[in-house]
């Protein structure tokens, strides 16, 4: 079996957002990228795919060689072979038609992306590429069984949980729930080293057109300071709610 | 040149957030001057879109009764491209976040999720969205002749305005499936993050699941969903899809009450969108109480049963 897990290149969930050039360009400098979790918790699901069922496991980002570091740890941490290919990422419609081309010619069996990246939300990777690929999709993914041909996968929905059956090739949007927090693993020097032995191929893009631009960021207004009330005096808690915020 | 507003429903009826949906999309149409209909599969009260201003409901009853992401998306392509829809305005639950990206890519539209505004400007069409997952905003235009819009939850909020509404019932011309559904779990009864107005969120202040049930009384009270921080259900004390935060669920409520949760960054960045927060914590200094509204410095073994008890008397009298 060989999966394809697509792996995001995000600041890391510390990072202070700034922006810079008139609040037009995010300020990268200072940043600490690392794998978009959600997709950290795909790749981990895949390598014990690797372990139990001798899967292939590859991985492929869409962007610059800045993000170099972030695919070789995957490689560290058990991916057999990094594809980049090497175009910025523009917006998810662009990202989405240059990883569809390349599926086109190579093929997967299965393909494992996040649920969404952290820096700009979109969800629309996963679900874009499939559409165009016409294979089935599930998104919030957190289950995941294989048998054969088919796979069934469990989506996390408003309020439970919901259990859905297809043949494959898939492609899976991930999230927390498809692996522990517990099963994430930390490079070691082993696989560092074995990391840089590991194929990593650059791949020319598509030169596929954004459909959307990020023009100007915003930061939040600040916030007024917090109205502490005493823990003797709850009743004045549920004044304000009802009468000053107006959510009783 | 038109709108669609793509509205959800459940066991026949439509869904809390058909109002604010449907309220964005008439707005949106009125701004661009151009006519909208609501499209809804299987509402028997879609005519109730009326009171948010929707004159025109499209009803499919010919697709699967149960959600089918493909086959819907399948389904409204099928219509708006007959129809001459340039714009699709949709929301932000996890299921109009699974039709979405299906449906722009059908389209070739450009897709904008978690808009929290009408567009500041037309051509483009720019708007307003959350982004590093509520740490900003960002100003993001939209390319393609056809587009589709996300409206976050609880973003633009609900306008009434009554008008007569009638309701067409259409077939779908290609709803053909390619995934089965195998088992659906979802509890009755129970507000969940996704649709309630207050969320009540416990952390590791709380020492261990057996206190919980302080947090579910508060919440019962209240009529809320229940939530807990990341390490809550990292350690099993509750189950995953109470975990809010950056790597967990998002949360835009009403009133979020967050009960020993320091406040670390990545958990605020999920809940940092609700509209009123209150904490309780017997630590001042916890990062919580620079991003909250209103709190309470003191032991939530004692201030939350409290709170409850006060709570109850309050709702007895309203
Ligand atoms: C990559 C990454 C992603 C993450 N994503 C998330 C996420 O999505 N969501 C999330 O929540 N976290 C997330 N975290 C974890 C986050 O950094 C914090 O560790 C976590 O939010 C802390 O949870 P907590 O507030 O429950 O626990 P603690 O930080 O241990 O806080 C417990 C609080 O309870 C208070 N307390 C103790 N006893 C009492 C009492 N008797 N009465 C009142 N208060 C009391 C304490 O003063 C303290 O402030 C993430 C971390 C990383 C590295």
């Amino acid at each position: 079996m060989n999966i394809l897990v697509c792996i995001s290149h995000v600041p890391d969930t510390t990072s202070k957002i700034n922006f810079i050039e008139a609040n037009t360009v995010f300020e990268s400098r200072d940043v600490q990228y690392v794998i978009n979790p959600n997709d950290e918790f795909g790749l981990t699901r895949a390598i014990w795919f690797k372990e139990k069922l001798g899967a292939q496991v590859h991985i492929i980002h869409v962007g610059t060689p800045k993000s170099d570091p972030t695919l070789r740890k995957c490689l560290a941490i058990g991916a057999d072979k990094a594809f980049r290919i090497n175009t910025p990422a523009l917006d998810g419609v662009s990202v989405a038609q240059e990883l569809a081309a390349f599926v086109k010619s190579n093929p997967y069996d299965l393909i494992i992306a996040g649920r969404e990246s952290i820096d700009y939300n979109g969800a629309m990777v996963p679900g874009m590429l499939a559409a165009l690929l016409d294979i089935p999709f599930v998104p919030n993914c957190v289950g995941l069984d294989i048998d054969g041909t088919t796979a069934v996968a469990e989506r996390e929905i408003d309020g439970g949980r919901e259990k859905l059956k297809g043949s494959l090739p898939m492609v899976i949007g991930c999230q927390k729930g498809l692996v522990e927090e517990s099963d994430l693993r930390i490079p070691n020097m082993r696989g560092i080293m074995q990391a840089r032995q590991k194929p990593f191929e650059i791949v020319p893009p598509q030169e596929a057109i954004a459909a959307t631009q990020d023009v100007k960021f915003e930061k939040p207004a600040e916030k007024a300071e917090v109205k502490l009330v005493p823990a003797e005096d709850l009743d004045q808690l549920i004044d304000l709610l009802h009468k000053e915020a107006n959510v009783l | 040149m038109s709108v669609l507003i793509i509205v959800e429903s459940e066991n026949k009826l439509l869904k809390r957030n058909a109002a604010e949906v449907a309220s964005y999309g008439v707005a949106f149409a009125e701004k661009l001057n151009i006519s909208c209909a609501a499209l809804a599969f299987h509402a028997t009260n879609a005519n109730e879109l009326g009171q948010y201003g929707v004159a025109k409901v499209i009803h499919v009853s010919n697709v699967s009764t149960h959600f089918d992401a493909n086959a819907y998306a399948n389904a409204i392509h099928g219509f708006a491209s007959q129809n001459n829809v340039t714009h699709i305005i949709m929301g932000s639950s996890a299921d109009a976040k699974f039709i979405a990206p299906l449906l722009a890519a059908k389209l070739n539209a450009g897709y904008a999720p978690n808009v929290i505004a009408l567009p500041d400007e037309l051509s483009p069409i720019t708007v307003k969205r959350t982004a590093f997952t509520n740490k900003a905003f960002v100003h993001t235009q939209l390319l393609t002749a056809c587009t589709v819009i996300g409206v976050g939850n609880n973003a633009f909020g609900v306008i009434e305005n009554p008008v007569t509404c009638t309701v067409k019932e259409v077939d779908a011309e290609n709803s053909d499936s390619n995934l089965e559904q195998v088992a659906i779990e979802k509890t009755t009864g129970k507000a969940t993050i996704a649709d309630a107005d207050v969320v009540v969120s416990g952390g590791r202040g709380l020492k261990g699941p057996e206190n919980w049930h302080l947090i579910e009384e508060l919440a019962e009270v209240l009529d809320a969903a229940t939530a807990c921080s990341k390490p809550v259900s990292d350690m099993g004390w509750r189950s995953h899809d109470e975990h809010v935060g950056q790597t967990g669920k998002p949360v835009s409520t009403n009133l979020y009450i967050a009960i020993g949760i320091s406040g670390a960054i990545q958990h605020l960045a999920g809940v940092n969108s609700s509209k009123v927060k209150v904490v309780i914590n017997n630590d001042p200094d916890a990062p919580f109480f620079k991003a909250a509204d209103y709190g309470v410095v003191g032991d939530a073994f004692e201030v939350v049963p409290k709170l409850t008890q006060k709570l109850k008397a309050f709702k007895a009298l309203a």
